[in-house]
């Protein structure tokens, strides 16, 4: 059963560019930053390059082992083949954000374990509209959030603040945006 | 980011930066390398800062030529260490045998690949032979360091230099794609001006006319005299077994079935070692930290307490359980699972083995097969388990 406040176990999965990898090290840093254990894992080979690009992201009071996560308790899956790929392993009571704008048949047919809860809505459509194309990866963050809560607001804030680089600060407050846009939708 | 930081904040970095962080922290100024996947983000990562403490980074032709570049600046005295993945590995180890012939200390790392000959890219142990037994030809071993964690990261290639200089010896750091990939917060360790470093007497590092030329060589046409220099070597080699055996055990105490696990493998194994001892299995995990010299010590403790079964997971078709076995002499049994090709077992995969062991460990099953004679009860059935893990 999904405990997210002792232990988040994240994959986040989608196309290389979607920023899959980006929104993970926001995850990363908001442990880093409320002194828990964490590790963030990407996927390194072809896939980066075009297909499936993900990675796992644990969050823990203890200390973690395999940091390869084949029993999420969170998903973020921004297409179809992620969807395929890692919903079905999702723990019971767990967590699954779909951007359906690629992934437009959602959780649609795939055996989901009991209590998990599916938040399905069109994260890249959201970016566009509110004129912060490329930041879906964070709305899709802030959706999560709103779902498990895993860790405190300011928190996440300065751990943007963090992976925001400091030559390209004029991004942080899209990036905050997209986030409260996806807690909100 | 790393730089600026002090030696007790955690920050948040990907393995193979941290190896390059920690290394120049240790007084390392020379790199030599080529590029590789998965290890490529820790030469990048030296060329960036590496000439900013005065230091040299220089990506070299061939491996070939980077390791013979590493023999010079160590001749000549500095801090210097080089790194690669499987194959190109493999291409240095003429260079690490000729560094061994001539004791010089030199830190090289290898973030493993999948093979043989070009493999794959993902993240493997196939290399433990090669690291443990023949890197390179000729009668020499060096110390083998397995971290498991970005912050073993940090730690061990410090320690790897020092270890390296004490005992005139190129010391490996034996990571794999999955530590140099990952993020983890570390604390690095603190920075060392190079200039504290103990001095190097033999160093051909000029004579300044107040001393007799310094020779480095590792050719010997005398047999004794060859002979002479291999033992004087070997009694280092009984000096590092004797004092730097290294191995973290975890749930230990009481167990009666001990996962051997490195690197990588003792991730998947601590998570499976943890599920074991939910479902009332008394397992334990044996985390060998120098691969050379291996932690027989440790492995001594437990056939001395209550461990009846130990089993090897590894990132290849069986290579430690090798000295897991010499280790055990056959005083409790010894199993194996593995995955290979850089494909990673599952949690679940790995306490599926451990199950299969507990269930021969059953009262009148272990009566049974005893160790008289030194048999051991469960041979390593490789194959049988390589269709398990299919």
């Amino acid at each position: 059963m999904a405990d997210f406040n002792h232990e988040l176990l994240c994959v986040l999965s989608g196309f290389g560019g979607q920023g899959l990898l980006f929104a993970g090290k926001i995850m990363a840093n908001c442990g880093l930053i409320d002194g828990r254990q964490v590790s963030w894992m990407p996927s390194y080979g072809p896939e980066m390059r075009g297909g499936t690009a993900n990675c796992s992201v644990s969050l823990s009071d203890d200390a973690i082992g395999t940091p390869f996560i084949t029993k999420p308790t969170a998903l973020i899956a921004m297409n179809q083949p992620s969807v395929e790929k890692f919903a079905a392993s999702v723990q019971r009571g767990g967590a699954i954000v779909i951007d359906t704008t690629l992934a437009m048949n959602g959780a649609e047919g795939v055996e989901l374990a009991d209590g998990v809860t599916v938040a399905a809505f069109k994260a890249t459509e959201i970016a566009e509209e509110n004129g912060l194309k490329g930041l879906a990866n964070i709305i899709c963050l802030g959706k999560l959030w709103a779902l498990t809560n895993f860790a405190d607001r300011e928190t996440v804030d300065a751990a943007i603040a963090k992976c925001v680089p400091p030559k390209r600060q004029h991004l942080l407050e899209p990036n905050l945006r997209a986030f409260q846009l996806g807690v909100d939708a | 980011m790393a730089q600026k930081t002090n030696a007790q904040e955690r920050v948040l970095m990907k393995g193979n930066e941290v190896l390059a962080e920690a290394a120049m922290r240790a007084g390392c100024r020379f790199f030599f390398g080529y590029p590789i996947t998965p290890q490529t983000e820790l030469a990048a990562y030296m060329a960036k800062r590496l000439p900013l403490i005065g230091g040299t980074f220089l990506q070299a032709e061939s491996e070939v030529a980077a390791i013979n570049m590493v023999y010079g600046a160590a001749a000549a005295g500095a801090r210097v260490m080089t790194s690669s993945s499987s194959p190109g590995v493999s291409l240095k180890s003429e260079g690490v045998s000729y560094m061994a012939g001539a004791d010089l200390p030199g830190v090289i790392v290898n973030v493993q690949r999948g093979g043989p000959g070009l493999g794959g890219i993902q993240p493997s142990q196939s290399d433990y032979f090669q690291a443990t037994r023949a890197l390179g030809h000729g009668d020499y071993f060096m110390p083998v360091l397995a971290p498991s964690t970005v912050q073993e990261m940090a730690d061990l290639i410090y320690d790897a230099f020092d270890l390296a200089d004490e005992y005139r010896t190129p010391a490996m750091i034996l990571a794999d794609g999955m530590i140099g990939q990952m993020m983890e917060p570390v604390q690095l360790p603190e920075e060392r001006d190079p200039s504290t470093l103990p001095a190097k007497p033999w160093a051909t590092s000029g004579t300044h006319m107040e001393r007799k030329h310094n020779v480095v060589n590792s050719l010997y046409l005398s047999p004794e005299k060859l002979e002479e220099t291999n033992r004087a070597r070997f009694e280092r080699y009984e000096q590092i077994k004797e004092k730097h055996q290294r191995a973290e055990l975890m749930m230990c105490d009481d167990a009666e079935i001990v996962v051997v696990a490195f690197g990588a493998a003792s991730r998947i194994a601590r998570t499976a070692v943890r599920d074991a001892r939910a479902a009332g299995i008394k397992a334990g995990l044996l985390r060998p930290i120098t691969l050379w010299p291996y932690p027989t010590k440790a492995i001594d403790e437990l056939c001395e307490g209550s461990a009846r079964a130990f089993l090897s997971v590894e990132l290849n078709m069986g290579q430690m359980v090798d000295d897991v076995r010499l280790a055990v002499s056959g005083r409790a049994s010894v199993d194996f699972y593995g995955r290979t090709g850089g494909v990673l077992p599952t949690p679940e995969e790995v306490f599926a083995a451990i199950q299969k062991v507990a269930a021969g460990l059953e009262p009148e099953a272990a009566a049974a097969g005893g160790v008289a004679g030194g048999v051991l009860p469960h041979p390593i059935d490789r194959k049988s388990t390589y269709e398990r893990g299919e």
